[in-house]
């Protein structure tokens, strides 16, 4: 296992780790942003999708007649226009499990739709308003079948003979029938997670151009994962690696949910080759709500065994996962995530978990910001707020006492299944920590403080839970940097933006490493013609192993400029330096530097070029490419803690303070990561208190617009305090990086049940989330309120 | 076949004479024939903001309104903002107080900001939170946003004064 140094703190760098200023910026704030809906080619098509208005049903006719007879409508396309296109694949085909592989979406549905928003038939015309007209008037004619909304309700029937229920994900360590037999109390729960997602605020695009004087597709609209959908592609479309290529434009949030390859990604592709027209796709807000991925949505039955201290014998959890209608890009990840991170920070001496996946006729449900981590946290968070009431224990103590001791890591939890991953944590001092987060909140004060509040009446709260977060998979990502003759540095990377500072955070690892300033350098992502091989933005691994190449890449780099410039300025590489983009003698710390000869890095580039004297046999140019490659991913960790106060009228729940305490590692820039931490947790009380993809018995989605589906406003959400540690930087990468993408979010549910439950004065109270004002009065009236 | 209609829209000070059908938004028509892309479509149905655009003097939802209902009246969008290399105060506001994230929504809290600041300067700020309310932002959890409007609200009134 890789095990680097300390890396240094932002005190003793340049620009790496400190707040500056977002080079993304100035276009966005001007209007210049390339988001998908501003992409077009001339002489393109628009498509619209026809989609399934009942939630499950057989195919008896589409009849597209009417649509055709519109003037400007070039085609209508069912699955029987597209026999050889497959369904979307896995991303992991080789690693997903064979029984769920049936369960893929087709692009266009064939024979059976299986949930509102299933798409039926593509509409392609010259207007996008004529190509809605025509949607509207392609008949289809479809047979009921019986409607299946609850994952935990008995399996119901996908096809002819091949049930709702094809997969049951098991994690285990430990004797678990031991841990419950000496148990000195047992706590039974039954949780539920509310179905609900990333919902960006842009909606999904896909642009496909087929330039045929190279025999070459193009996906423009391309997010988050841009190289690893062109594999999936390459594979569906029976295309070599050089006949398509993917393009990413600026991305109005990802979350998980955009960027995965859909249908109608692979529609326009077909589309566009097969017309020989550029084909236009914009999603419309309906479409987003009830077409991209859902996520979150389980049931948790689950039992803890205790002994009289409160320590965690063994966890015994069994849960439904409700998949939806199909199964997507992820396979069944989000199910194994949930409980390989469900026990999280604690020590737990047996443990038994059985993930039931199970498809509904519901939008098709993939992951959403900390996946697994939020439904997770929730269910181990409530555990331990049951235990501390059963036992007296207080819950801060609770907490404490079962959190893996400083002196024990790293702390390896592997599980007995073969194939389950284990998770071997990396480093911190998770009660130390605990200490100072708290004590950062005034949790003692605060606590008194709505003892007070509740003793003179008001229904006030305090709420605590702790959160482990997994970040930077591998196994390698590779970057290219090259200095132009201007001085200029281009960054070319295989990462990708969805709008949290891709660009700025590779430009300060480069500007750092390479002694430029990071304003002149200019990152390329999600381009699969530039790169051939990326890993996009996902899972918190953009900072950690794409930061990581370009460090690798940029340090070469440099290397190479030395050795050329010690030539030139006949001084040793060693006592050179790169200041602001010149190279010049070092001076010594704190003294000016001497005088001497010097040279820009763009003269030095211009100095290497094909026809220097100087190259002897080396490549011309100031360019140069590394991986970086890890064995493991990272642990980093955190604590949510709030107050709140609830409105016994309404039932209204009002969050008055919410701070996440968290250790990153090292942050490579604290402003940005205090704003990933602001926007997940804010993403996080939607969750909790607000957002709910609610459906009717016969399937018909209730919420299908921003009337319905209600996210955080500005009135909705108080002011989200940080607290960034870098007190256990990763030993496994050279920048001690451990990604902040989703800690923001993890344990919102978590915390906020805990701060209900304290402001009612009623123990285990929150058993379903989000809590509404609806189910927040029912909670009320069932205790007599 | 739908009719057209020959309408103007001014949008910055510059006229665009377009051919719409009655039915056509009027973000539509600022994006597509007029190819001011500044503007975004976040919801269609009024509610998300993104398309806030200033219409004479008051600052609207370009996806609620029909582009014939703007004929020759005075369009300001984003792109308006800046005076040459010359950032708007709030515009540099949002920069400073990392007031964005992706930046989809930006361009109709900018608008939102503007129309607000430029006709009550003196807003208290309880009145301006209410009105920020009424835009969403997925990515930033807000206080960036609120931190940086304050901040383009005192650079706004010490320019006026």
């Amino acid at each position: 296992m890789n095990s680097y140094p300390v890396p240094p703190r932002s005190d003793e760098r340049r620009v790496l780790g400190h707040p500056v200023p977002r080079i993304e910026d100035p276009p966005l704030v001007r209007g210049h942003g390339l988001f998908a809906g501003d992409v077009a080619f001339t002489h393109q098509l628009h498509m619209r999708m026809v989609r399934a208005a009942v939630a499950h049903g057989r195919i008896v006719r589409i009849d597209a007649a009417a649509a055709l007879r519109l003037p400007g409508v070039a085609a209508v396309w069912t699955s029987a226009d597209i026999p050889d296109v497959p369904a979307i694949d896995f991303r992991d085909a080789s690693r997903a499990a064979e029984e769920i592989k049936p369960y893929r979406q087709p692009v266009l549905a064939r024979g059976r739709v299986r949930y509102v928003g299933d798409p039926v038939a593509a509409v392609f015309a010259n207007d996008p308003y004529v190509a809605e007209d025509a949607a509207d008037l392609v008949e289809v004619e479809i047979e009921p079948l019986p409607v299946l909304v609850s994952a935990s309700d008995p399996p119901g029937e996908f096809d002819d003979g091949r049930s709702t229920a094809p997969l049951t994900v098991r994690h285990s360590f430990g004797d678990i029938d031991a841990a419950f037999a000496a148990a000195h109390a047992v706590i039974e729960l039954d949780l539920t997670i509310g179905r609900h997602s990333g919902v960006p605020l842009e909606t999904r695009g896909a642009i496909g151009f087929y330039d045929g004087a190279h025999d070459v597709l193009e996906l423009h609209g391309a997010a988050k994962v841009p190289h690893r959908n062109k594999d999936t592609l390459v594979r569906m479309l029976g295309l070599t690696p050089a006949q398509i290529h993917l393009h990413e434009g600026h991305t109005g949030g990802g979350f998980g949910v955009r960027g995965e390859l859909y249908p109608e990604d692979v529609l326009v592709l077909v589309a566009a080759k097969r017309f020989g027209r550029p084909v236009k796709w914009i999603e419309d807000r309906r479409e987003n709500l009830i077409a991209t991925n859902h996520s979150r949505q389980q049931r948790h039955k689950v039992r803890a065994a205790v002994d009289r201290d409160g320590r965690m014998l063994g966890i015994d959890d069994e849960f439904f996962h409700d998949q939806g209608a199909y199964v997507r890009t992820h396979g069944a990840s989000v199910v194994g995530r949930t409980m390989s991170m469900l026990t999280g920070a604690y020590k737990v001496g047996a443990y038994r978990a059985a993930g039931h996946f199970r498809l509904t006729n519901k939008t098709p449900a993939a992951t959403y910001r900390a996946p697994g981590r939020f439904e997770g946290s929730f269910v181990r968070e409530r555990v331990m707020d049951a235990i501390a009431a059963r036992l007296g224990i207080d819950r801060v103590a609770l907490r404490r006492r079962n959190l893996i001791p400083a002196a024990e890591m790293p702390y390896t939890i592997s599980f007995d299944e073969a194939g389950a991953e284990e998770l071997p944590l990396d480093s911190g001092d998770f009660p130390g920590f605990f200490d100072k987060a708290l004590a950062h909140f005034r949790w003692a004060e605060v606590e008194a403080g709505a003892k007070a509040r509740r003793a003179a009446g008001e229904l006030a709260g305090t709420g605590v839970a702790f959160f482990l977060e997994e970040a930077g998979r591998g196994p390698r990502d590779g970057a290219q940097i090259s200095v132009d003759t201007s001085g200029a540095v281009e960054v070319i990377t295989g990462g990708a933006s969805v709008g949290q500072g891709f660009e700025t955070v590779m430009a300060q690892i480069c500007a750092e490493a390479l002694g430029v300033d990071y304003r002149g350098v200019r990152v390329v992502h999600g381009q699969t013609d530039r790169i051939a091989h990326g890993i996009g933005a996902h899972a918190a691994r953009a900072t950690v192993l794409t930061g990581n190449a370009v460090h690798a890449t940029a340090v070469k780099l440099r290397g190479l400029v030395l050795s050329y410039a010690a030539e030139l300025l006949q001084t040793p590489a060693a006592e050179l330096d790169i200041i602001d983009g010149v190279v010049r003698k070092r001076g010594k710390s704190g003294s000016p530097l001497p005088p001497g000869p010097s040279i820009a890095l763009g003269d030095l580039a211009r100095r290497v070029g094909p026809a220097s004297d100087l190259l002897a046999g080396r490549n011309p140019g100031l360019t140069a490419q590394a991986w970086f490659t890890t064995e493991h991913t990272v642990f980093p960790f955190g604590a949510h803690f709030a107050v709140v106060r609830i409105d016994a009228g309404t039932g209204r729940v009002t969050v008055e303070r919410l701070m996440i305490a968290y250790d990153v590692g090292r942050a490579v820039n604290p402003m940005m990561l205090e704003g990933q931490l602001a926007g997940g947790a804010v993403q996080g009380l939607g969750g909790a208190l607000f957002e709910e993809f609610t459906y009717a018995e016969n399937g018909d989605p209730l919420a299908v617009t921003f009337a319905d589906y209600l996210m955080p406003t500005l009135s909705d959400v108080p002011p989200i305090e940080t607290l960034i540690t870098e007190d256990a930087p990763s030993p496994r990468n050279p920048l001690g990086l451990k990604g902040g993408g989703e800690a923001g979010i993890n344990a919102v549910g978590a915390v906020i049940a805990s701060a209900i439950d304290d402001a009612i004065g009623i123990p285990g109270a929150v058993t379903q989330l989000p809590v509404t004002p609806p189910r927040m009065r029912a909670i009320l009236r069932k205790s007599g309120r | 076949m739908i009719e057209k209609f020959d309408i103007t829209l001014n949008i910055n000070g510059r006229d665009h004479p377009i051919r719409v059908e009655p039915r056509r938004t009027l973000v539509d028509a600022i994006r597509d024939d007029c190819g001011q892309t500044g503007t975004h479509i976040g919801c269609e149905h009024g509610i998300c903001g993104a398309c806030t655009i200033i219409l004479d003097d008051d600052a609207v939802r370009a996806c609620l309104m029909f582009a014939v209902q703007a004929d020759g009246r005075k369009i300001r969008t984003v792109e308006g903002l800046a005076d040459g290399d010359r950032l708007h105060p709030i515009q540099q506001a949002f920069i400073d107080h990392h007031g964005l994230q992706c930046g989809f929504c930006t361009p109709g809290f900018l608008m939102l900001a503007v129309n607000v600041l430029e006709r009550q300067p003196d807003i208290s700020d309880d009145e301006m939170l209410d009105v920020l309310a009424s835009n969403l932002c997925r990515c930033t959890g807000y206080q960036n946003i609120i931190k940086a409007v304050r901040a383009a609200a005192a650079e706004m009134r010490k320019a006026a004064t």
